[in-house]
């Protein structure tokens, strides 16, 4: 992280590895016995340089580089700083200056990252050390830009809990109550066969064949049929997701199709219409029949009620993250806040996206109607809904399990576009595929933390370390494009689980307010009044907007806690004695008060 | 279309307190519960009294999940008169300003209020001649001038005289006899350069200035009754460094040539007094250049707080996209921050550069009420304590003579001088205690209902412009049935307005004590050790122009201060590095929450304080969630450790 900081404010940056192992084969490395390294990290250079550090000013330093990463510690800062960035966070590595550049500091590289900031470092004109540096950088850096693997495949991490276990769509669907009299579980999909974006297990009707699957594929964008996601336990209502259909300029119809959807909207007992929910903007639907694409019209599927959402595309929401980025890095835009963060559109973004969100979980809630969601393709914008939805309705994905159980399923082995979106390994920077979809997705769920602080057994941590960790390529969890790929690539055999991190510490990523609530749909209020910029998350490397870390409130109701815990074994014991008749009077124990004032409690 | 029940015939009668007196009554009123277009809502009775209006419930089976925070004093459906802000008629569709005398009665009746409730009565189904009455009377005593006599207070105190006086003084320093201002001396040890004097006994002085006040001890009796007070630097609070926090009242600009050479020439005899060691060198910080006016506060909060007044859902939906850029264009946002940045300015002159501060103002009883305020609650823990925040509220405000009547406009009888400074104060002080909640003993929810309490005329703390004004009008000799003087009751009082289930919302439970000191410390020893726990930050450099003035000559520094005072320092012109180098500096380190705070005033630090802005609107309703959703974890909680902490000690005394 970029500051002056001692490792005790590190709290908001990536994780620090536990292992310290001396490396043996030190021969540059000064001081080795306090630069961490992974077990599977291996060193490829080191060299002096200076940090431009946007805060603190130039930064005289050592960098270091692995396979993993990138670190820098300050040689004549007191305190040290230090920087540990994790080469998968690199989204672009440029030199600066020429030659000829004078001045200062003014030649070296500039490394845009993914999360948020930007590295500079000025090296010294002479040799080839620039063009060595940057070379080593970037090759790391890009990977799969030079037929390298990715670090994750080097791991030899070692954690006690098994996170590629977390994820069992059987169970996943069982704990549903699936499959049942209405809905069967099928294999079609197996062998990627129906659709290589889909996961290979699928909940359909129980009234449509395996034939009638295929028949419908064939009207779908990319073959993503209409499958279920989430059932409604009470109302058997369903949460169905899929592609738009292939309506096109000619505006053609699926018998097929049609019928199917008629089987979801009868496989409730409901007699009301299907809502339909595209989460487009009207004209970029009607925009996407010059494609072939487009959206379930009325004369085609009349027992079917159809809204659009008005959620922009992933270029939309890239060029609003740039402008965040922009008012927000390396400085905070000072004179007018309020109207540069409007204009980023950001928060109206999220605003969106939630406001959709409610609408899939109180029609299928309280309107007790099913529902299909689509957008284009359906891996972006679609998974967003289906996903909030689902966290609003069902009170079992706001446990730490529970939420990884909702991204494996719902992005992961729905192929949320990962690879493209995040461009891992890609050297790629300006690829009109990237895009922060599922970042806005974290920070609906953050917006939604904020507002019911007691309701997710998760903390801010938690959500900050997937997203570190949605960079890092140090875990396999979010490699890769779809379960097809990630099978193909033995993804699961060969590299570890970000879950095997989190679920090994799990207290670390407790909410100490966590209060289990069966069966309560929770809606965010998705105003404007109420949401906020996620501070934590995209100013933190600013030293000066940071906030504190652990937070004072959650710190002190822990330490209550642990005192209540300590009273009531305490209270055992006394019972115990007592009770045994055994009355020494003179035994060690402390008065409660006594222990009270200890604790400085104020009652 | 309206469904409702048949409204039910059955006499429901206002709770009325000790003095009031119902004025008028309308029947088969409909008070929408919500304006969303779905017409909900309940019949009743609405009246006015002499303190309230109020709207009665027919349905009283309603009252069946009574909420867990209540008035006692001040019900859901009571309003007092000094709580309205605005009254519209609505004539077919149409919304009118209701003020005066009405020539046509509206159909429906919309009450804005200024504790930001908003409230809908339909009227068309009473009778003409209630309408009538009931309107005219609404509008007549909540927006007519009114005599401060006829203020509720005074009917109150003369018919309750029995539950008054009772509060412990212990609890709040009043700050209304010398020993209390000799205490705060010796508190924050200003007794050696400053003096608590008794020239203003009889108000002698000045009726603005309180009966007490602390001057530098170099400043003589005479110069004091000079002009009235006016040009003489009045103590707020020193330091631990020993630099103090001053204020003045500036003269007015005067015609007469002559007359302001004479105060310059006074002026200039005062800073010299005061500048001289002991005293530390001086700055001055006249506020009304360096600080929005009056009316640009009052002029910025009529525009933010109309953004919560909100009619109904539509209104509320459309205005949500455009919000940051309404936010901002109010203005109010960026005036917190510049009052908050302000305060740091005078606290990094206090705490580092180690020199007098001086807050100029024409009646130093606005801004400097603000910035003293902030100061103190920033470089003093006791202020962030509630009684030492409730004791300082009583120094700089109540005694200190800031014009609350006036300022709220309590009697209506000048808008020109209405400003909300002491609402100004409370979003400040609110910024920092959600910045650093461990650090205050009161909660969001003290300050909220702190701020309810400005309109609530039971409590004398927030009615009157002065001490002089509150003294002139104790004796009650203008009321027949009165015969010794009111004893009014302070808002300090907590349990007057709320029973002790509900106080514990006020009480901030992750307060953490100052460490007392060990008792086996010698008295002074004591003194010194504690200060420096409560400022661990102090600079142990002294700042070089500290030093410089030290050790050189009486005849250099005389030299050097002519100059300087000549110039009226002007923080504008060398503050921001040294601001920005305290400020980075301080934030850089942990903090300690019994030490020096300072608010941190970037762009997305500066909030709306939410609870008291978005509580009455329906549509901003977090259920089950909000801040308040943690604190109630923490008071069950600590109601089961404290059960916990029974039953050990029970089983203790069984053991012995």
């Amino acid at each position: 992280m970029a500051s002056s900081s001692t490792p005790k404010y590190n709290s908001n940056s990536l994780e620090s590895p536990s292992s310290k192992r001396t490396l043996k084969d030190g021969t540059n490395w000064e001081h080795n016995e306090e630069i961490p390294r992974l077990p599977g990290e291996t060193r490829v250079t080191d060299k002096d340089v200076i940090y431009m550090c946007p805060f603190n000013g130039p930064v005289k330093g050592r960098v270091y580089i692995t396979n993993y990463r990138l670190y820098l510690r300050s040689v004549e800062n007191d305190p040290v700083v230090v920087l540990n960035v994790p080469l998968g966070v690199i989204s672009r590595i440029e030199k600066m200056g020429g030659a000829s550049s004078r001045g200062e500091n003014s030649y070296g590289l500039d490394i845009t990252c993914k999360d948020m900031r930007n590295l500079r470092f000025a090296l010294k004109q002479e040799g080839h050390s620039r063009r060595d540096i940057f070379e080593v950088l970037t090759k790391h850096a890009f990977p799969q830009s030079h037929n390298l693997p990715f670090f994750a495949f080097a791991n030899e991490e070692k954690f006690s809990e098994n996170g590629w276990m977390v994820y069992n769509p059987m169970a996943e669907y069982r704990r549903q109550g699936l499959p049942n009299e209405r809905w069967r579980v099928t294999f079609i999909n197996e062998h990627y066969g129906l659709c290589d974006t889909y996961p290979s297990l699928l909940v359909v009707p129980y009234n449509a064949t395996d034939e009638d699957l295929k028949k419908v594929a064939a009207f779908r964008s990319r073959n993503r049929i209409p499958v279920l996601s989430w059932i409604h336990p009470e109302t058997q209502a369903v949460i169905m997701r899929c592609s738009q259909p292939l309506v096109g300029m000619s505006g053609k119809r699926n018998k097929d199709d049609e019928r199917y959807l008629d089987i979801i909207r009868e496989a409730n007992g409901q007699i009301s219409k299907l809502t339909i929910y595209d989460a487009r903007p009207n004209v970029n639907a009607v925009a996407n029949k010059a494609t072939g694409g487009g959206y379930e019209g009325e004369d085609a599927y009349p027992n079917a009620e159809l809204f659009f959402l008005d959620i922009h595309n992933i270029h939309v929401m890239r060029e609003s993250l740039k402008k965040l980025k922009d008012i927000v890095y390396p400085n905070v835009e000072e004179s007018h806040w309020l109207s540069s963060l409007e204009s980023t559109h950001w928060l109206e973004h999220i605003k969106l996206v939630l406001t959709g969100a409610i609408q899939v979980a109180d029609k299928v809630s309280s309107g007790r109607s099913s529902v299909v969601v689509h957008c284009s393709d359906g891996w972006d914008r679609t998974a967003q809904l289906t996903s909030l939805a689902m966290l609003m309705l069902d009170s079992y994905y706001r446990t730490i399990e529970g939420f990884e159980v909702l991204v494996q399923k719902e992005w992961i082995s729905f192929g949320h576009k990962f690879a493209s979106r995040i461009g891992h390994g890609d050297k790629n920077h300006a690829d009109a595929d990237r895009s922060p979809i599922f970042l806005q997705f974290i920070d609906c769920v953050w917006q939604m933390s904020k507002q019911f602080p007691t309701a997710f057994e998760f903390n801010e941590q938690f959500l900050i370390t997937i997203l570190d960790h949605l960079y890092s390529c140090r875990f396999g969890t979010f490699l890769y494009n779809s379960e097809f790929l990630r099978e193909k690539e033995k993804v699961t055999e060969k590299t570890l689980s970000l879950w095997s991190l989190i679920n090994s510490e799990k207290s670390k990523y407790t909410n100490p307010f966590y209060t289990k609530e069966l069966n309560r749909a929770l809606y965010p209020v998705a105003s404007m009044r109420h949401l906020e910029l996620w501070v934590n998350y995209y100013i933190r490397w600013n030293p000066r907007i940071r906030q504190q870390q652990p937070n004072p409130v959650e710190q002190r109701y822990m330490e209550l806690l642990a005192l209540r815990d300590d009273y009531i074994r305490r209270l055992e014991e006394l019972q115990i004695t007592n009770n045994s008749k055994i009355s020494n009077s003179s035994s060690s124990s402390t008065s409660p008060s006594q222990m009270m004032s200890h604790v400085q409690t104020h009652f | 279309e309206i469904h409702i029940k048949e409204p039910i015939e059955k006499e429901v009668n206002p709770r009325l307190l000790p003095g009031e007196l119902l004025l008028c009554e309308a029947s088969t009123v409909y008070k929408y519960i919500q304006e969303d277009g779905s017409n909900r809502g309940t019949y009743g009775k609405l009246v006015c009294t002499n303190f309230k209006i109020a709207f009665l419930d027919d349905d009283s089976a309603s009252d069946d999940n009574e909420p867990q925070f209540k008035n006692k004093i001040v019900g859901e459906n009571d309003i007092t008169l000094q709580c309205v802000d605005q009254i519209y008629g609505v004539y077919d569709e149409k919304k009118k300003l209701l003020t005066g005398q009405l020539r046509k009665y509206p159909e429906k009746l919309i009450i804005y209020c200024k504790d930001l409730r908003v409230f809908h009565f339909c009227l068309r189904y009473t009778k003409e001649e209630e309408v009538k009455r009931i309107v005219s009377g609404i509008v007549h005593h909540s927006q007519t001038p009114k005599l401060l006599k006829r203020l509720f207070l005074f009917s109150y105190a003369s018919a309750a005289p029995n539950n008054t006086g009772k509060y412990g003084r212990n609890q709040t320093v009043m700050f209304d006899t010398l020993e209390d201002w000799r205490d705060e001396l010796e508190r924050t040890k200003g007794n050696v350069k400053y003096k608590a004097v008794t020239t203003n006994e009889g108000y002698r002085v000045s009726e603005k200035l309180p009966l007490y006040f602390v001057v530098p001890i170099c400043v003589s009796d005479e110069s004091i009754l000079k002009y009235e007070g006016r040009g003489i630097p009045i103590w707020c609070w020193s330091c631990h460094n020993g630099a103090a926090l001053l204020k003045m009242s500036a003269f007015p600009k005067e015609q007469d040539d002559s007359a302001s050479q004479m105060q310059k020439a006074f002026l200039d005899g005062i800073y010299k007094t005061i500048s001289k060691p002991p005293y530390e060198l001086l700055k001055m910080e006249d506020l009304s250049s360096s600080l929005p006016s009056l009316q640009d506060i009052q002029t910025a909060y009529t525009r933010f707080k109309q953004l919560f007044l909100i009619d109904n859902s539509t209104d509320f939906w459309a205005t949500d996209v455009k919000w940051f850029s309404l936010l901002e264009s109010t203005n109010w946002l960026e005036i917190i921050r510049r009052v908050l940045k302000k305060a740091i300015e005078v606290a990094e002159c206090l705490e580092r550069q180690h020199t007098n501060v001086l807050l100029i103002e024409e009646s130093a009883t606005d801004l400097c009420c603000v910035i003293s305020t902030l100061v103190q609650v920033m470089m003093d823990s006791y202020s962030r304590t509630k009684s030492g925040f409730q004791s300082l509220i009583q120094k700089e405000w109540v005694i200190g003579g800031h014009g609350f009547l006036d300022r709220c406009n309590h009697l209506h009888k000048s808008d020109k001088e209405e400003a909300p400074v002491f609402l100004l104060l409370l979003n400040c002080v609110w910024q920092l205690v959600q910045q650093y909640p461990p650090a205050f003993e009161f909660t969001e929810t003290y300050l909220t209902v702190l701020s309810d309490s400005l309109y609530v005329p039971i409590f004398s703390t927030f009615f009157f412009n002065s001490q002089h004004q509150k003294d002139t009008n104790m004796s009650g000799e203008n009321l027949q049935t009165q015969s010794g003087p009111f004893r009014f009751l302070t808002v300090w009082d907590w349990s007057v307005q709320f029973d002790p289930k509900a106080q514990a919302f006020l009480n901030n439970t992750l307060y953490v004590e100052k460490p007392k000191p060990d008792k086996s410390q010698r008295k002074t020893t004591r003194f010194k050790h504690q200060r420096q726990l409560s400022l661990p930050l102090t600079q142990t450099k002294p700042s070089t122009k500290r030093g410089f003035f030290r050790e050189e000559t009486d005849h250099l520094i005389k030299n050097i201060l002519g100059k300087r005072i000549g110039k009226f320092i002007n923080s504008s012109d060398e503050l921001p590095n040294s601001f920005r180098e305290f400020y980075d500096s301080w934030h850089s380190k942990p903090v300690d929450y019994h030490g020096l705070l300072l608010p941190r005033i970037d762009g997305p630090e500066i909030k709306v304080w939410a609870q008291r802005y978005l509580r009455w609107i329906p549509e901003a309703q977090l259920h089950g969630g909000g801040t308040i959703a943690t604190a109630a974890k923490i008071l069950d909680l600590i109601e089961e450790v404290q059960s916990l902490q029974v039953k050990m000690d029970e089983e203790h005394s069984q053991a012995v």
